[in-house]
């Protein structure tokens, strides 16, 4: 009998296992005589169930997980490939609780279709986004992304129509669209996904940005942490030039689009856009003061529009079902879907995309489940590592822009990363520093000289060494670092600080003040 | 324009290029000044007669903003912009003191002052001493651990020495070998706390492409760079 089955290729589930499960069954199957088709995907995002093993049937996909090689004579024996019932099945994914309560547009494809097949992603609606661009044309592409309320999910927020229209409005010249892959921060890999699981939405996204700016060629800026996303996107690039949707006329239109992959090399701050362009460039990744702004000087000096891998992946599904279908999801100023990323102590972690609005709380407990540990939980830091640190108490805070910042916390690339109460958050207060210390480009006196002090008081303080006159001194130096670094790296590194000295005073010694 | 470059010649070093260009209006501390539209707020505030504190940047020099020290307030933006590489507009308000620009430029110098010697200066004088006069810090309330102050001295240049313990890693001397004299010798080698100045592959000026210009000490605010016609007998570093 014939059957086809799905396991991720994903660098999230290679760490455990998936590989060697593939080779498992591919041996299985030999052993007993049986065809069947292994089709490598990207991941579904429930992690904790992977190495996942999908089955398909004429029903939908059966799935079987966390699967070891030493499960699967047994799997097989109990009828996997008929989708029959084994205590590893979670039954058809789709339906899934997990799964199904989300609200996927950017992921809409991640996790089902072969990410190295164009032909797959084409049957799945690939590219409709694309022919929709080109018939409408570079000025109505920029009016549907504005009316999206698309706004960038790198961190900034900035919304991205916006951002395009100012590029496109520069006089005609050679621009570009550089894709800022960088993800850095802690409990992200949203990015890494896309890249590994659906690169021809990122390719097709950048494809239409470039339409609407008048860009001919683009870059895809990749840490160098990430090879797995590095190599899948190099083959995407690789067959979307042989399918004829990217490279000179592409897509049988008058227009010209081609990209590249870039590789970084191991510095978070290459994740700011300017220092990002002078990684692309060849140069020391420092930041470069603003103005100009890169939409006017930006790589080799051109008019660039930078946007997060997220950004641009969301952008054919506007296209094809329009700004005000994606505008209809959200809350206040936060329109569409945000792929939230669970990790850090937490019972299910993985990609849960939905609408702006949902609560911290909601995201932690009912569908994070709470801690992995199981002891409760002390802490999320939301936003990567230069996030604030919420307590229980502001739980109740929607995942909206403007919700987080009134409460000094801060949405970043929406990654979340929960802590028990075995945490130390004097010890996550010191953190921030030390990172800051350790990625700072050095450029600017705050963050170069600052983060090292930061550290050094931090150490003074919890080894009991003049805490007061201490916290004092650290508090003039954070209002030092927010307000007189170049960028956010130094502006930022005092939220965590900040919130950790706020909500959790007990920890540095102090009583509860707010700051 | 030459007349203008003339005028800055002869007096004080306006901070960033001038350029050419309509003229913009705008206030500086309640001062009406007009410059051509593209010109930093550090140039405008200096032609108004309230110069605002600086560092890394120079007027032979492009805008570069690493110091910190020349941040102002302007009426409807949030925030405390580098004047240096902020431009002005037609009727913009800008304030150049105030009690949060004291508590930021004192909170600059001071981490500046926790890995800087505390000596003589040779020649008597340093940009970096009349800033610290003109912001009136004088001292910081760290106690230091990690610091420069045990960095090797490069005397190998018959002309200048290069201290790296005063170096305030503002690039002025990078810039100034890249942009005005075109040789390139020197760059910034490392990340954060960590950056150092490094002439060639991290040679000694006397192997590196360095040609003696002498660009580059001209333009040091602290003589971490400085001319050894400037003191007699031995250098110390204080």
């Amino acid at each position: 009998m014939s059957a086809r089955i799905f396991i991720s290729r994903d660098s999230g589930a290679l760490c455990v296992g998936a590989d060697e499960v593939a080779q498992a069954l591919r041996k299985a199957f030999e052993k007993r005589s049986l065809k069947v088709e292994i089709v490598r995907t990207g991941s579904r995002g429930l992690y904790w169930l992977e190495p996942l093993v999908e089955v398909a049937t004429d029903k939908g996909r059966a799935g079987y997980g966390p699967v070891n090689v030493s499960d699967v004579e047994a799997l097989l024996d109990a009828g996997m490939l008929e989708g029959k019932k084994h205590e590893l099945g979670i039954g058809l994914v789709e339906n899934h609780p997990w799964l199904k309560s989300q609200t996927r547009l950017t992921f809409k494809n991640c996790g089902i279709i072969d990410p190295r097949s164009l032909e797959d992603y084409k049957a799945h609606g690939g590219y409709k986004g694309l022919e929709k661009a080109l018939a409408v044309g570079p000025k109505a592409i920029v009016e549907e992304v504005i009316s999206s309320g698309l706004r960038g999910r790198g961190g900034a927020g900035f919304p991205t129509g916006i951002k395009w229209r100012t590029v496109a409005e520069t006089p005609p010249q050679q621009k570009y669209i550089v894709c800022n892959a960088d993800e850095g921060d802690s409990g992200t890999f949203a990015d890494r996904m896309i890249m590994e699981g659906d690169p021809f939405v990122l390719i097709e996204g950048m494809t239409i940005a470039g339409i609407a700016v008048g860009a001919t060629f683009g870059y895809v800026y990749i840490r160098a942490e990430y090879p797995d996303a590095i190599e899948a996107m190099e083959i995407a690039i690789h067959d979307a030039r042989k399918g004829g949707v990217l490279g000179r006329g592409m897509a049988g239109s008058s227009f010209d689009f081609d990209m590249e992959v870039r590789a970084g090399a191991g510095a978070y701050v290459c994740g700011e856009e300017t220092s990002m362009l002078e990684s692309l460039e060849g140069k020391r990744g420092e930041v470069r003061a603003k103005p100009p702004l890169p939409a006017h000087v930006g790589l080799f000096g051109k008019p660039t529009v930078i946007n997060n891998v997220l950004s641009l992946a969301s952008v054919p599904i506007i296209m094809e079902r329009g700004g005000g279908f994606y505008r209809d999801f959200g809350m206040g100023k936060s329109r569409g879907t945000m792929p939230i990323q669970l990790a850090g102590n937490i019972k299910h972690g993985g990609l849960y995309e939905t609408a702006f609005g949902i609560t911290l709380g909601e995201l932690v407990d009912e569908i994070g489940g709470g801690t992995r540990s199981g002891r409760p939980v002390r802490a999320a830091q939301v936003g990567g590592p230069l996030g604030a640190y919420f307590p229980r108490e502001l739980f109740d805070t929607p995942f909206d822009y403007e919700a987080f910042a009134a409460r000094n916390g801060l949405i970043g690339h929406g990654g979340i990363v929960v802590f028990d109460d075995t945490v130390d958050m004097a010890k996550q207060a010191r953190f921030a520093m030390e990172f800051c210390a350790i990625e700072s480009c050095g450029k600017c006196t705050p963050c170069r000289i600052g983060s090292v002090r930061g550290v050094e008081l931090m150490d003074k303080i919890m080894a009991g060494e003049d805490r007061s006159e201490n916290l004092i001194v650290l508090e003039n130096l954070c209002n030092t670092m927010k307000f007189g670094s170049l960028c956010a790296l130094g502006g930022f590194a005092p939220y965590p600080v900040m919130s950790a000295l706020t909500h959790f005073p007990e920890d540095f010694g102090t009583e509860r003040k707010r700051l | 324009m030459w007349a203008e470059l003339r005028e800055l010649r002869d007096g004080i070093d306006t901070g960033t290029p001038p350029r050419d260009g309509p003229n913009v209006t705008l206030t500086v501390d309640g001062v009406e000044v007009s410059v051509p539209a593209g010109t930093s707020i550090m140039l405008a505030a200096a032609k108004a007669g309230r110069s605002v504190p600086k560092l890394c940047a120079t007027d032979m020099l492009e805008a570069f903003g690493s110091c910190r020290v020349c941040l102002v307030e302007i009426e409807g933006r949030s925030g405390f912009p580098a004047s240096c590489t902020s431009l002005v507009a037609d009727s913009m308000v800008v304030r150049t003191q105030s009690d949060d620009l004291q508590r930021l430029r004192k909170g600059v110098i001071e981490l500046y002052l926790s890995d800087f010697p505390s000596g003589d200066i040779p020649g008597g004088w340093s940009e970096f001493h009349t800033v610290l006069d003109q912001v009136g810090v004088k001292t910081h309330p760290y106690a230091p651990i990690d610091n420069h102050m045990d960095a090797p001295i490069d005397s190998s240049n018959p002309y200048f020495l290069f201290d790296p313990a005063k170096c305030i890693v503002c690039s002025r001397c990078v810039r100034a070998c890249a942009d005005i004299q075109g040789t390139f010798a020197l760059t910034i080698d490392g990340r954060g706390f960590r950056s150092k100045v490094a002439a060639g592959m991290d040679e000694t000026f006397f192997e590196s492409p360095c040609v003696s210009c002498g660009a580059c000490v001209q333009t040091c605010p602290t003589q971490a760079l400085i001319e050894k016609s400037l003191f007699v007998g031995g250098y110390s570093r204080g």
